[in-house]
């Protein structure tokens, strides 16, 4: 058997002493997260130019927007094609309320955020009691009708009335930030420990109660229900945490872009942030971070090259048919993986003399993944 | 115990249980009959993700019916499948944890951490179910079903698959359920020497009918049983 008698008897010691720790702790992860989070706070910002503040920021911020897809796609295997909508709720809200409101930053980022939460309950109160194919279908019709409303209403511009919106005013005032983050790079800061907020509060889902329930119901229902969970309460409880936390991404973004305008948004955004959260991989965290990264950086990078970013369709579209037939956990898992096997096969290389033959010691690279995600890079 | 009175299921036009009447008293009962005699169904319809086209079911004097399905966990139903359903992505704890009952906080830990002890077979909390075996995978799912103060349990062929030293181990873990939980155990399984090992008490179903149940020894002796399952002739109650 594979659990050997010491490591049984040791986890039932641990389990004795300190019962609230489900499972040992990954030092070196934890510390990597905290210096890569220090260096991305206070390293980074100084290194960057303003051109890509910019692009770092939107990327942060969507990187939220990811995380709450792929909550959705990966833990509970819930399709959504409208999450590009549930940001622009997010935005006109957080927008509406900065230009009518002195209320301070965060408390109107949590508040769009809550906002979001209700409409998107709404939407999923009947959307889920569809799946699959069809759950994808109806929201990206969701995302459509969103689209042509905001198109036809407009983003607030500091106008008044309920929609905000003054169509003949010359001067648009920008849409507030908050006080301690005017510059550009101090507010990418701001847009990071939102993003780390909202990280820690799914991540605090996952590891509990919810997140065992959503692991089960993306395997199988009919144990999730033999086991007693309410699997519609659960998958509502899902879809509200991912609106609530893309709407919070929303109004960050309206203050990032300072003026939110109906062309800003696409409905086949929607259908890219699938594409990008399939690519990083909806298994892990970091999975949110490299499709925020392929979303956003990646066309500032492509534009500053002077190559045309309409090329990233194409480039997103190979990188799906490739994740859904032979990576399906992204490259958050798989490029950890493939640079451990370039490794090795270069170690074979250099050490051919006392070559080992057959290489089955390393176990077939289609073999379920062992190993702790994100912890494979040396 | 539970008591069945005039179950009957339709699926479409097949009559997948026929008016079954049966009480299941305490301690482990087997449930056996050929592949389609509606042994699963009947489990469906305790677990809820089959409503019958009649009948009622009264587990310990509550009508089990009308619960809905995810409240029957909090009430002691549980369950193991054919395919075995441990969640991979979890850990063992948290696959057994994973269980509504009425304990909360460090009792409901220390309930989890006792099942997974009694189900033995060198299981550790910690190891994640995508990583263990076939047999510790049914274990897992026995765990979960001896966790939470459990009333009823059904087990659908958990030694399906399995060889036979863990067959004999699962045998043993399923003899000791009524003891260490109280909780009414009703097994199915082909394996007609785990049934025998196990069950004090046996009933037989084919094609939706019972026809025969008792003392295991005896209804494995019993002329209809043995006809059902060699298949030679109708079987008349």
């Amino acid at each position: 058997m594979t659990v050997t008698k010491s490591d049984s008897a040791a986890a039932a010691a641990a389990a004795g002493r300190r019962p609230l720790l489900r499972r040992p702790d990954k030092p070196v992860q934890a510390s990597v997260i905290v210096i890569l989070l220090l260096f991305v706070l206070f390293v980074l910002p100084s290194l960057m130019s303003g051109y890509y503040t910019g692009y770092m920021t939107l990327a942060a911020i969507y990187s939220v927007v990811c995380l709450g897809l792929g909550l959705l796609v990966g833990r509970v295997g819930l399709y959504s094609l409208g999450q590009g909508a549930v940001v622009q709720i997010g935005a006109w809200t957080g927008a509406r309320l900065l230009y009518g409101t002195g209320q301070p930053f965060a408390v109107v980022v949590i508040e769009a955020g809550l906002v979001t939460m209700l409409i998107g309950m709404a939407i999923g109160l009947p959307a889920l009691r569809l799946r699959g194919l069809y759950l994808a279908l109806i929201t990206l019709m969701f995302a459509g009708a969103i689209t042509v409303v905001l198109a036809t209403v407009n983003f607030p511009n500091g106008g008044g009335g309920f929609t905000g919106y003054n169509g003949g005013s010359l001067h648009i005032p920008p849409i507030r930030r908050p006080s301690i983050a005017g510059t550009e790079s101090a507010y990418f800061r701001y847009a990071v420990v939102v993003a780390i907020i909202m990280f820690v509060l799914v991540y605090a889902h996952l590891r509990t109660r919810p997140g065992r329930a959503w692991a089960a119901i993306r395997q199988s229902e009919p144990a999730a229900l033999a086991a007693g969970i309410n699997t519609w309460f659960y998958k509502l409880w899902a879809w509200a945490l991912a609106s609530f936390i893309t709407g919070v991404a929303g109004a960050v973004l309206a203050a990032e872009y300072q003026h939110l305008y109906s062309i800003n948004f696409a409905t086949q955004d929607s259908i890219i942030l699938l594409a990008v959260v399939l690519m990083g991989g909806v298994y892990t965290l970091w999975g949110a971070v490299i499709a925020a990264l392929l979303m956003q950086l990646l066309p500032g990078w492509l534009q500053s090259l002077g190559v045309s970013y309409a090329w990233l369709d194409i480039l997103f579209g190979i990188g799906v048919l490739q994740v859904l037939t032979t990576a399906p956990t992204g490259i958050a898992d798989q490029f950890p993986k493939d640079m451990k096997r370039l490794g090795r096969f270069l170690w074979r290389q250099v050490h051919r003399p006392s070559a080992r033959g057959a290489p089955g010691t390393s176990g077939p690279p289609g073999a379920p993944a062992a190993g702790s995600p994100g912890g494979g890079a040396p | 115990m539970i008591e069945v009175e005039n179950l009957t299921v339709r699926y479409g036009g097949v009559t997948s249980l026929d008016s079954m009447n049966l009480v299941f008293e305490k301690g482990i009962c087997g449930l056996i009959g050929p592949n389609g005699a509606g042994k699963t169904t009947f489990f469906n319809v305790l677990s809820g993700f089959v409503r019958p086209a009649s009948g009622t079911v009264r587990a310990f004097g509550d009508d089990l019916l009308t619960m809905p399905h995810y409240r029957r966990a909090r009430w002691g139903v549980r369950r193991s499948f054919q395919t075995e359903q441990a969640i991979e992505e979890l850990t063992v704890y948290d696959n057994v944890a994973m269980v509504h009952s009425p304990l909360r906080g460090s009792a409901r830990r220390a309930d989890a951490l006792a099942a997974i002890e009694f189900t033995g077979g060198g299981l550790s909390p910690y190891a994640r179910v995508g990583t263990l075996g076939a047999g510790q995978r049914r274990l897992v799912e026995v765990a979960r079903a001896v966790a939470g103060k459990p009333r009823l349990i059904l087990l659908d062929e958990p030694a399906a698959g399995l060889p036979d030293e863990e067959t004999a181990h699962l045998a043993a873990v399923l003899r000791a359920i009524p003891s260490h939980t109280g909780a009414l155990t009703i097994l199915v399984d082909h394996d007609m020497s785990l049934v025998s090992a196990v069950c004090e008490t046996t009933a037989v179903l084919d094609f939706g009918k019972l026809i025969a149940s008792g003392p295991t020894a005896a209804v494995l002796r019993d002329e209809n049983v043995m006809r059902a399952y060699l298949g030679t002739a109708e079987v008349a109650t």
